[in-house]
């Protein structure tokens, strides 16, 4: 049986690049190395939501077509756009985006990324500030501290903390998994005498968090190693293994991002609490994050969509910009699909922006608020779509996804999503990653390889083909109606 | 396709000539001897000099680090863009230009080769993607191999041999074109936010000096016969009284170098030119640097020059941009890549009414005019270091004209006139030597056989620019001279017509250069690579080179190594 080495995992931001494949009959039927969810995508992604043909709206119905006709519709549609949205690319590759970007600028339509709903604030803040950052392998050599803060790698990017960070084995950090199965078992332990003594006493858990209510302040923070510390509204399963964990009061993360801005600056607080958590503990934690060799931030939706957003996010690059006067410090968004990175990368170096990029009078413009698709949508701009590799019906503000399924609208995508059923033409396209090859982006910015593994179905094409040839039959109209206008 | 250029001025010095009236004729993408005259198409350069191509030896134009300024500078590019046209794409300037844009603002100015000076190896791969995106010119680009682990270690052990191989099996798995070093050891300092200060400062955890690594990698350079130096940007850079450092790294290859052969460039010079123990005492160092490199032939630089405007800065040298944030308090990008390299974006203003900018801007002209082989300094402002490359034609006009440097020097803070050297300086260069300079020397220098002169055989690059040197002078007339090399007349890349009077006729692809490094025998990766691979990186053996396909127009170089 054929295995096949060093695949890159096409599903969250941590890119890990080491699964390996079992093939049989052309099918993947082990994987090894992967998280569930990495196992998942490679062994279900073929399932019954899976578009074969090529899809064309004829009185309401969806019903199937040639690739000709659908490729041939969608350019007219597009090609007699006048504001056009080229929405998605955050799963596929970077060369699918590169075609998408150059499809944009010929119909003078905005090319916009998933990032507008997710880290959109986060590359905001980066332009009003600059970041701190580095590859995720000089984290693993060298943190000794490590926060996360409105993110649970646990759940969201599950081998980020294996293969990064706390449990990875570095040059001049060693991996902390010993300690955190030792202190597992430890509070399997308590947990054991928590729920005796619940049964004998009756009482419900207590609704503090724990850890304010230990003796001492935090036993871990002042050990030697590496140190894990979680900040977030919930107890999350990340949360869990922490060394420390700060439930912050919902809403509340920039207060508690400016209190830790003033504690290292040696500034005392004249307050007891700083969004539900005592100044004592944050000074703890402020004295950890200074006296670090390198530490760490980490942050993910629940700081760029919480109340503040953008405020947010300026807090944490100026805090980690601030730590660096006193110590090693760096910061990163944990981005969620694998390939937003490299949406933002390529639309950067061609247009200068990240997202929201808008090609209506001929050159790049960009003003998100106004330039990024759902503003679009809200202001029922836009008279017609296409959809790369994304859901937008399902994520979209109501009236945005209103807009968009009244207009022309286009899917190319593996799978028959919210907004595929809603389309006037659905594209079946490859899996990247699994069916196309490509590149993508780690969260860190670092490139990677997708392989092709398995044969996509039949006649089903790769994102960057379909969009060359939407883009060859565009530009073919267009010439048409040009020697057409210069006849008359 | 056969062309003629007719009756032009041709500059070609690598060649000995020097103005001659004559004809080029091009076939197939390279100077022939003579083509059919009555079939080939006849370009009329009458009163026009011509000029191979522009060669830029140090020009940050694509990857991570470039990109990271696009990213972080919408500001610099919404007054500057261009639009759409029937042949071009669409773009944004000013001092971190969009991809498409890079290649056609270098096209217009004459310019064809552009070598990028700054990879992470673990990064090469965007790199190179972006290359895929700069139209018309040829691209190379330079790893960062100063403070790669590998480095460290090979050459404390005294390993030098195979320090090449892996140098070797690096740049041809990154696609790179030469050994770049910036900051030797303060790299792998900074992974834990320190520098080291001078050469002879240890690595902490690596028990090496920056003068061993600078040796080493010298020697390394040799063993491998690659066709350019090591290319080194020094310690130090950036601070007073760092004029020291710069003779001693010249110093410390003295002698290593052969029969009067280059063995090392110092790039964008002015940076590490500085006299003085503090900014307020801040003085030229050019004399210091200018009478060493009279005196030897060991070393080539480029000027790094700067211009007064708004710019971004980027290197690979963190803490030298942590320390320029701190200066200016602009905003700041840190971009440390594991196991190899660091990286520093800040924005910057040059203002003719500072100081220290004032002092960095004549810096950077006495020393073009100072040493006095243009073989041995070419015309770069490290853009955007010293600003974009936009402001070449500025620079000849400087160069070419003392009525020039006094315009400006005119509009600079006092303090900094009375203490420029320029002043006292009457040397004036001419068209065959601004032609060195800026394509010549610099081809020279990075080994590129076919490109810089117009011999028979090489590339069919072409400049024309629109100046009559039998009736202009330079001197009284510079404005003219600015203009006429801010627009080429023509510039023909391959020997095709791409550009007429500033004006893109061809959206071509433009190659990309790269070293087929081949040892004596082929580099196996062994057992212990693999090993250490796993240790030292977070990506896999097999996904970390750069495999030709990520190359669209792929130019190999073969190159025999001594190991
Ligand atoms: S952590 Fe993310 S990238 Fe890694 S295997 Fe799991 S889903 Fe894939
Ligand atoms: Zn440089």
């Amino acid at each position: 049986m054929p295995v096949v080495k060093a695949v890159t995992c096409p599903v969250c931001g941590s890119l890990c690049d080491d699964i390996e494949l079992t093939i049989e009959d052309k099918e993947i039927v082990k994987v090894k190395n992967g998280c569930a969810m990495c196992e998942s995508k490679f062994l279900n992604y073929n399932g019954k939501h899976r578009i074969r043909k090529p899809l064309i709206r004829k009185d309401g119905k969806l019903v199937k077509a040639t690739l000709k006709e659908a490729v041939r519709k969608t350019a007219e549609i597009l090609a007699e756009a006048n504001y056009p949205i080229l929405y998605g690319w955050s799963s596929t590759s970077c060369e699918a985006t590169r075609v998408g970007l150059e499809l944009a600028e010929e119909v003078g339509g905005v090319i916009d990324n998933t990032a507008v709903v997710c880290h959109g604030p986060s590359l905001l803040s980066v332009q009003e500030i600059g970041i701190s950052s580095c590859t995720l392998g000089q984290i693993r050599h060298r943190a000794d501290l490590v926060i996360y803060w409105g993110s649970d790698p646990w759940s969201a990017h599950p081998r980020h903390i294996e293969r990064y960070t706390t449990f990875s084995e570095g040059r001049f950090e060693r991996s902390e998994w010993r300690g955190y199965v030792a202190k597992i078992k430890a509070s399997i332990g308590r947990k054991k005498i928590e729920s005796v003594l619940r049964r004998l006493f009756l009482k419900k858990k207590p609704t503090v968090p724990s850890s304010y209510l230990e003796g001492r302040v935090c036993p871990t923070i002042s050990r030697e190693g590496r140190k894990l510390i979680v900040i977030d509204v919930r107890r999350t399963k990340s949360a869990e293994m922490a060394d420390y964990f700060i439930q912050v009061e919902p809403n509340k993360d920039y207060e508690l991002l400016q209190a830790f801005r003033a504690l290292i600056r040696d500034q005392e607080l004249d307050v007891d609490k700083v969004a539900g958590v005592p100044v004592e503990y944050l000074e703890e934690v402020s004295d950890a994050m200074v006296g670090c060799n390198f530490g760490a931030l980490f942050f993910g939706v629940g700081l760029t969509m919480s109340r503040g957003k953008l405020r947010n996010i300026d807090a944490a690059l100026s805090l980690v910009r601030d730590l660096n006067t006193r110590t090693k410090f760096i910061i990163m968004p944990m981005r969620g699909h694998f390939n937003v990175a490299g949406a933002n990368t390529v639309s950067t170096w061609q247009t200068g922006y990240p997202y929201a990029v808008d090609f209506s009078l001929g050159y790049p413009r960009y003003n998100p608020g106004e330039t990024s698709v759902v503003d679009v949508l809200m202001r029922k701009e836009s008279d017609a779509a296409l959809i790369v590799a994304s859901d937008p019906v399902a994520n979209f503000p109501r009236k945005a996804a209103e807009h968009l399924v009244e207009n022309p609208l286009v899917v190319v995508d593996p799978h028959m999503n919210a907004t595929a059923h809603m389309a006037d033409v659905v594209l079946p396209s490859a899996f990247v990653g699994i069916e196309a090859s490509g590149t993508a982006y780690r969260m860190d910015h670092v490139p990677l390889p997708l392989k092709r593994v398995a044969e996509p179905p039949r006649g089903v094409l790769p994102d960057e083909e379909i969009l060359r040839r939407i883009l060859s039959e565009v530009r073919k109209i267009k010439r048409k109606k040009q020697v057409a206008a210069e006849a008359q | 396709m056969e062309l003629l250029v007719k009756n032009g001025f041709v500059y070609d010095p690598l060649n000995g000539i020097d103005g001659e009236k004559m004809d080029i004729a091009v076939k197939d993408g390279k100077i022939v001897e003579k083509v059919n005259e009555r079939k080939a198409k006849k370009i009329d350069a009458s009163g026009m000099l011509v000029m191979p191509g522009g060669v830029d030896i140090h020009s940050h134009i694509a990857g991570s680090k470039v990109n990271s300024g696009r990213l972080l500078r919408p500001e610099d590019h919404f007054k500057d863009f261009e639009p759409k046209t029937p042949i071009t794409r669409s773009g944004v300037g000013y001092s971190v230009p969009s991809t498409f844009t890079t290649g056609y603002r270098y096209a217009r100015m004459g310019y064809t080769t552009v070598m990028d000076p700054a990879m992470a190896p673990l990064e090469a791969k965007h790199t190179h993607e972006e290359f895929n995106d700069i139209p018309i010119i040829d691209k190379a680009s330079y790893p960062l191999l100063g403070d790669w682990w590998f480095v460290l270690e090979y050459l404390r052990e005294g390993r030098i041999e195979e320090c090449a191989r892996y140098v070797a099996w690096m740049i041809t798995s990154t696609k790179g074109y030469a050994i770049k070093l910036v900051n030797p050891g303060g790299l792998e300092t900074w992974g834990f936010g320190h520098n080291v200060r001078g050469l002879d400062d240890q690595v902490p955890y690596f028990c090496i000096t920056p003068r061993e690594i600078i040796r080493g990698l010298c020697k390394v350079n040799k063993l491998l016969n690659l066709p350019h130096t090591i290319h080194v940007h020094t310690n130090n850079l950036g601070k007073p009284g760092n004029y020291v450092t710069a003779v001693e790294t010249m110093k410390c290859v003295e002698d290593l170098a052969l029969e009067n052969k280059p063995a090392i460039h110092i790039t964008h010079c002015q940076f590490c030119a500085f006299k003085g123990d503090d900014w307020r005492t801040l003085e030229s160092g050019s004399e210091d640097i200018a009478n060493y490199v009279n005196g030897h032939s060991h070393a080539t630089m480029d000027m790094g020059q700067v211009i007064f405007a708004d710019t971004t800065t980027m290197t690979a040298d963190g803490p030298f941009q942590f320390a320029l944030y701190e200066l200016s308090g602009n905003k700041w990008v840190n971009h440390d890549v594991e196991t190899e390299t660091s990286g520093g974006i800040v924005p910057f203003h040059y203002r003719r009414k500072s100081y220290v900018h004032a002092v960095q801007w004549s810096i950077g002209l006495e020393l073009a005019l100072l040493i006095r082989d243009p073989w041995k300094i070419f015309m770069t402002t490290d853009h955007p270091n010293g600003g974009p490359f936009i402001a070449y034609p500025k620079i000849i006009a400087w160069l070419m004209s003392r009525k020039a440097r006094g315009a400006t020097l005119k509009k600079v803070n006092p303090r900094a006139r009375s203490r420029s050297l320029l002043p006292s300086i009457d040397r004036e260069l001419g068209f065959c030597e601004i032609a060195i300079m800026t394509r010549a020397g610099q081809a020279k220098a990075l080994g590129l056989k076919d490109k810089g002169h117009l011999g028979i055989g090489a590339d069919a690059d072409i400049a024309i620019y629109n100046v009559n040197p039998e009736t202009t002078d330079p001197s009284r007339k510079y404005k003219s001279v600015r203009r006429a090399f801010k627009q080429a007349a023509n510039t023909i890349k391959d020997g095709k017509i791409v550009v007429n009077d500033g004006e893109i006729l061809k959206h071509v692809g433009g190659a990309t250069m790269w070293l087929d490094v081949q040892t004596l025998e082929p580099i196996k990766i062994t057992e212990e690579m693999k090993r250490k691979f796993k240790e030292y990186w977070t990506v896999e053996y097999e996904n970390y080179p750069v495999t030709e396909h990520y190359l669209e127009v792929s130019r190999p170089i073969t190159v025999k190594a001594d190991v």
